[in-house]
C-alpha cells in the first residue's frame, strides 16, 4: 500500500501533472483557431461565390473524411519529404484545428441557413453591403443558435487531442502510456488519465454552458435537455 | 413644375416565364402618399422591392433626386439604399439587437456615426414612435404594433427621402392596426414621401395623394382616393374596390 503510494507520489504525479499541462496547451488555441477557422468555412460555404463556395466544401469533405491520426501523420511524417519540419507540437495543434475547423462550420453553415431571409432584406434595406451584413446582423445571431453543436465538438477535441501522442507529442495519454509500460500498472494509471478528461470536459460543459448563459438573448433560448 | 423627388420608368421583372411587372411607371413628388392597391400576386410587393432593388430588374430605371441610380454599383446602391427606407409586412426587426440597437445599428454600421450620438437619435425616433419606455426590450418581447414602430423608427433614423411600406399593417390583429397608422399618419403629416401597398383603404383613402391599381404587373388606374373608389374608368379596378370596401369596411 505504501509502496504504490511512493510510487504515485513520485512517478505517477509529476508526470501525469506534465501531460495534463501538455493537453491544455494542445487544446485552447486548437479550440479557438478551429472554431476560427470553422466560422469563416460556414460562411464562406454559404455566402461565398461558386467556386470559393466548392474550395469550402472540398475543405470540409478532406478534413472530416480523412481519419485524424492518418492527418497528424501527414503534417508530422509527411510534410518532412517537401522539406517542411513541423515540431509534433505544431503538427497536432495544425491537424487538430484543421479537423476541429471541418466539423465546427458544420454547425455554422446549419446555422447560417436558419436565419430568416428577412434578416438580410432588412439589413440590405438599410444600405449594409454584404460583408458588413454577415458580420453584424447575421453571424452574432447564427453563432447562438450554432453554439450548442460547437460546444460539442470542443468536447470532443480535448478527447481527441490524446492522439497527439502518436506524434510524439507526449500529452497526457503519452505520459500514461509511458508510465504504465514501465510499471504495468496500467489500471490504475489509465483510471487516473480517464479520470483527467472526465475532469477537463466536465470544465468545459460549465464554461460552455456559462457561455451559452450569457449569450442568452429572448428569442434565442435553447430548449434545454 | 415640380421635378419628382423619385422617377419610376418602365420596371419589369420576370420569374422564369411569368411576367410578375410589365413595365410599371411611376413619378413621386415630394410629400407625395402613393398607395399601392390590387389583388394578390399583382406585383405589389414586387414593384417596392425593385424600387431599392431587393430584387433587381430586368428592366428599367430609376432615379432618385435626378439622378440616375446605377445599383450595379454597389457603392451607389448602398448608398441610394440608405435614402430609402423600407417598411416589411413582418417588420424584419433584427431578433439578436433590442429595440434601441435595432434603431442604432444602421447609423453605427452603415453611417459610420459614433455609438453615443446615434444612440441619442435612437432615443428621439423611438419617442417620435411612442416606444422610448420599451426600447431595452428585444422582438421577441415586443407585440406586433410595437415592432412595427420599432421598425419605421429604425428607417427614419437613416433619414430617408422617401419610404416603401409594404402592407405594413396586414400581419397585425386588428386592434393594433390603429398605432402603426397613427405613426404613418404623422409621417405623412410631416412631410414625408411614401409608396405603400395596403389593402386598408379606408386610411389609404383618408390620406393618400394618389391611388394607384395594379393588376398583373401593370398599373391599369391611378387617380384620386375619390376617382379610383367612386368613379374608376376601368371595370376591373370598380369590381376590385367594390370587394375590397365589403372586406375592410367603409372608407373613412
Ligand atoms: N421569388 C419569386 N420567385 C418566383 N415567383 C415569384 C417570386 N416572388 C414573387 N413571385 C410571383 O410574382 C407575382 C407577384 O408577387 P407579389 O408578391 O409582388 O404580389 P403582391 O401584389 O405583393 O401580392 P400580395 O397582395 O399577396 O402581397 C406572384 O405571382 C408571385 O407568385
Ligand atoms: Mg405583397
Amino acid at each position: 500500500m505504501t509502496e504504490g503510494w511512493l510510487y504515485i507520489q513520485a512517478e505517477v504525479y509529476p508526470a501525469l501533472l506534465k501531460g495534463f499541462w501538455v493537453s491544455l496547451q494542445l487544446i485552447a488555441p486548437s479550440a479557438l483557431l478551429g472554431l476560427a477557422i470553422g466560422i469563416m468555412v460556414g460562411v464562406l460555404r454559404i455566402y461565398g461565390n461558386r467556386p470559393v463556395m466548392a474550395a469550402a466544401n472540398t475543405f470540409v469533405a478532406i478534413f472530416r473524411g480523412i481519419p485524424l491520426v492518418v492527418q497528424l501523420f501527414i503534417w508530422y511524417f509527411g510534410l518532412p519529404h517537401i522539406g517542411i519540419y513541423l515540431s509534433p507540437f505544431v503538427a497536432s495543434v495544425l491537424g487538430f484545428s484543421l479537423c476541429s475547423g471541418a466539423y465546427h462550420s458544420e454547425y455554422i453553415r446549419g446555422a447560417l441557413l436558419s436565419i430568416k431571409r428577412g434578416q438580410m432584406l432588412a439589413a440590405q434595406s438599410l444600405g449594409f453591403s454584404k460583408v458588413r451584413m454577415i458580420i453584424s446582423i447575421i453571424l452574432p445571431q447564427a453563432i447562438r443558435r450554432a453554439l450548442p453543436g460547437c460546444g460539442n465538438e470542443i468536447i470532443y477535441l480535448i478527447k481527441y487531442s490524446s492522439l497527439a501522442y502518436m506524434i510524439t507529442c507526449i500529452e497526457l495519454t503519452g505520459q500514461g502510456k509511458i508510465l504504465a509500460s514501465n510499471s504495468f500498472k496500467y489500471t490504475e494509471v489509465f483510471l487516473m488519465i480517464g479520470a483527467c478528461y472526465l475532469v477537463m470536459t466536465s470544465v468545459a460543459t460549465i464554461v460552455l454552458g456559462r457561455m451559452e448563459e450569457r449569450l442568452r438573448i429572448p428569442g434565442f433560448e435553447h430548449r434545454r435537455t | 413644375m415640380t421635378t419628382p423627388i423619385l422617377r419610376i420608368e418602365n420596371i419589369s421583372k420576370r420569374y422564369g416565364k411569368k411576367d410578375v411587372l410589365k413595365g410599371a411607371s411611376l413619378d413621386v413628388n415630394k410629400g407625395d402618399l402613393k398607395i399601392l392597391i390590387g389583388p394578390s400576386g399583382a406585383g405589389k410587393s414586387t414593384l417596392l422591392q425593385c424600387i431599392n432593388f431587393l430584387v433587381k430588374p430586368d428592366e428599367g430605371r430609376i432615379w432618385l433626386d435626378e439622378q440616375e441610380v446605377h445599383y450595379a454599383n454597389k457603392r451607389d446602391l448602398y448608398a441610394y439604399r440608405q435614402k430609402v427606407g423600407m417598411i416589411f409586412q413582418d417588420f424584419n426587426l433584427f431578433d439578436h439587437l433590442t429595440a434601441l440597437e435595432n434603431v442604432r445599428i444602421g447609423m453605427v454600421r452603415v453611417k459610420g456615426m459614433g455609438k453615443a450620438e446615434a444612440g441619442e437619435r435612437a432615443v428621439l425616433e423611438l419617442e417620435r414612435v411612442g416606444l422610448k419606455e420599451h426600447m431595452q426590450k428585444y422582438p421577441a418581447q415586443l407585440s406586433g404594433g410595437q415592432k412595427q414602430r420599432v421598425s419605421i423608427a429604425r428607417a427614419l433614423a437613416m433619414d430617408p427621402k422617401v419610404m416603401l411600406l409594404d402592407e405594413p399593417t396586414s400581419a397585425l390583429d386588428p386592434e393594433l392596426i390603429g398605432e402603426v397608422h397613427a405613426v404613418i399618419r404623422d409621417l405623412g403629416n410631416n412631410g414625408m414621401t411614401m409608396i405603400m401597398a395596403t389593402h386598408q383603404i379606408g386610411f389609404a383613402s383618408s390620406l393618400a395623394s394618389e391611388i394607384l391599381f395594379m393588376e398583373d404587373g401593370r398599373i391599369l388606374e391611378r387617380g384620386t382616393p375619390d376617382k379610383i373608389f367612386n368613379h374608376a374608368e376601368n371595370a376591373r379596378t370598380q369590381e376590385f374596390c367594390s370587394k375590397i370596401t365589403e372586406l375592410y369596411g367603409e372608407r373613412g
